[in-house]
């Protein structure tokens, strides 16, 4: 008995590793609560920022759309819109071309090769940065569009959207190079969904008579819909913080105007230009924009994965 | 008897082709602009490509028709990344050790797991805006404004969200036997977790940590009011506390310039960022595959 105690003081874990194994996992608790501390950080530090400018105008900053460092006036109206539209319309293009792409990836209309090559090379676009498609955009797709756009004008003025003669960048163009970059998170992530639909639906959609685009229709897009509204989602959150492609094509004027054809603003691009030159209360309103912002991206992005949580269990 | 055969001009089989072909356009209309955009940027900047290029400081635009080279973009892009690296590794993997070791599953696991969610979520633009307000206007860093470890600092914090989501997911694969064997011969927690599963791991979340690098690496936004942009070569360490050019901004501002030298060597800088992004890609793919063929033998 007294030996097999012995033996087992021995085995004992020395005290040193003990404390060891205690400080690793310890350290490991605050490094991940080094995420929560940076998004509260940010959330504070953005808000205590904008404090001058939002006791100073309150809501009203939002739907004014004065920007004058001079008469230190500040409303971010035209950004706000200019963030909405571009991002909203440029997903309204993307959802049929990128969930349409998704649906000829998942089929089986060419061979498995073709469309692996298909989607990893949509997935490989992702990985382009922004500026770089900024730079094209000015380069490239400003002169492949510009005789469109007159054309655009000319035969849609009287649609508030085309009114103005088109001149150099616009909001179109923000909307176009935003469908570019959007295109491969909506179709990776349809692509996805649309796989995990199971084998036995689509089986049993054809065995009662359904023809393929019946049952994609009704069957397979209506099971994969939570996961696909979960990454038009995500792609919404990414289209109205993008910043570098959009600053250097939208034009980045603060002159209201409804029309697509005449140079705009988003909230990000205004940040982009101004921040920093800025000095005084226009930091403060600043700041304000860039909150408006994260609540809008924070809103769309919980709410996505709300949506992921809520419906992923169903099959 | 008819409708035992398959009728070409029933209405369920033209729409069928109708909609084929629709989804087919889609495809066309969505590879076009890409295949499109990545050979331009391929052609146009690798004509620019010179040796120079890679070895003389940028020309103020301008000046003289010679742009001159991107070497202290280069480098600093290099250094930015580096910085953000040595940020957002350790303490996103320590992070991830957590989430899949030791959490159970309960609120504060479940928390930080949404909030690396909506952290990945954050625009880039805010987290320059974020280190702006922290760093660079209060002047902390020993009384620097703009400087390359602002920006690195910056970058990190849209690295941290991927590297933890790798390390969790990583660990999470590894199989329970594993560590029930290393606990049960004995060894502790962090024995086990720094010997065996972390090893066992490792393929996965190297690949998704470089994955982030390679992202990291083409971020503009966070880096144009924190790390701003420079004309002159890096030559010491002290050159972290300044303003340090990178190949993202250098792209950005000379973009903009109205001057053909200068569009140019944003174009060169644009096809050495691409290329390298993209080769980073493709081969962290195919050592992805090829783990998973070698993981089902």
């Amino acid at each position: 008995m007294e030996e097999k105690l012995a033996l087992f003081k021995n085995r004992k874990r020395f005290g040193i590793e003990k404390n060891i194994d205690i400080i690793f996992k310890n350290t490991a608790l605050v490094l991940s609560s080094f995420v929560a501390i940076i998004l509260l950080g940010i959330v504070l530090v953005v808000f205590f920022q904008s404090f001058e400018s939002f006791s100073r105008y309150g809501l009203k900053f939002l739907v004014t759309s004065e920007w004058n460092p001079v008469k230190d006036e500040y409303g971010a109206f035209t950004a706000i819109y200019g963030t909405l539209i571009t991002s909203f319309l440029s997903l309204l293009i993307t959802i049929p071309l990128g969930v349409g792409t998704a649906i000829f990836i998942t089929e089986d209309f060419v061979p498995k090769v073709f469309r692996e090559i298909i989607g990893s090379f949509v997935e490989l676009l992702a990985a382009i940065p922004s500026v770089v498609l900024g730079l094209w955009a000015i380069f490239v797709m400003e002169p492949f569009f510009r005789a469109f756009f007159v054309f655009l004008h000319n035969f849609f003025g009287w649609v508030p959207l085309f009114s103005t003669e088109p001149t150099g960048r616009n909001s179109l163009l923000a909307i176009l190079i935003l469908v570019v970059m959007l295109l491969p998170i909506v179709t990776s992530i349809a692509r996805d969904s649309l796989n995990q639909v199971p084998k036995k639906l689509r089986n049993a959609s054809y065995g009662i008579g359904a023809s393929r685009w019946k049952t994609i229709f009704s069957v397979i897009l209506p099971a994969a819909l939570s996961g696909i509204m979960a990454g038009v989602l995500l792609a919404l959150g990414r289209a109205m913080g993008e910043t570098m492609a959009v600053t250097m094509i939208i034009g980045n004027s603060n002159a209201f105007s409804w029309s697509l054809l005449s140079p705009g603003y988003t909230i990000s691009s205004m940040l982009a230009n101004q921040f920093g030159e800025a000095d005084g209360s226009q930091v403060s309103s600043l700041f304000y924009a860039a909150f408006v912002l994260m609540i809008l991206s924070l809103v769309v992005n919980i709410f996505a994965q709300w949506l992921v949580k809520k419906f992923s269990l169903k099959y | 008897m008819n409708s035992l055969f398959y009728q070409k001009n029933s209405s369920r089989n033209i729409g069928d082709k109708v909609f084929t072909s629709l989804s087919l356009i889609c495809v066309v209309i969505a590879i076009l602009p890409l295949i499109f955009l990545v050979t331009y940027i391929l052609i146009k900047g690798g004509a620019q490509i010179t040796p120079e290029l890679f070895t003389l400081e940028p020309n103020p635009p301008g000046d003289d028709l010679d742009a001159g080279g991107i070497n202290p973009a280069l480098i600093g892009t290099l250094i930015i990344t580096t910085i953000a690296s040595i940020i957002a590794i350790p303490v996103g993997v320590g992070g991830g050790i957590y989430l899949a070791e030791y959490s159970k599953g309960g609120p504060f696991s479940r928390f930080i797991r949404f909030g690396v969610n909506v952290l990945a979520g954050v625009p880039s633009i805010i987290a320059g805006v974020f280190i702006y307000a922290l760093i660079v206007s209060t002047k902390i860093l020993f009384g620097s404004m703009y400087s390359g470890l602002a920006g690195g600092m910056a970058l990190s914090i849209l690295m941290l969200p991927t590297v933890i989501k790798t390390t969790d997911e990583g660990l999470k694969l590894v199989p329970n036997e594993l560590r029930y064997a290393s606990l049960g011969v004995g060894a502790s927690m962090y024995t086990t977790i720094l010997k065996i599963t972390l090893p066992s791991a490792f393929r996965s979340i190297a690949t998704g940590v470089v994955l982030g690098i390679a992202r990291a690496a083409g971020e503009t936004a966070p880096l144009i009011f924190t790390a701003l942009f420079s004309y002159y070569y890096i030559t010491g360490f002290g050159d972290l506390f300044y303003e340090m050019g990178s190949l993202a901004v250098l792209i950005y501002n000379f973009a903009l310039e109205p001057y053909d030298a200068q569009n140019k060597l944003a174009w060169a800088a644009s096809f050495i960022l691409v290329l390298s992004i993209l080769s980073v890609n493709i081969f962290s793919r195919i050592l992805a595959a090829f783990t998973e063929k070698t993981k089902r033998v």
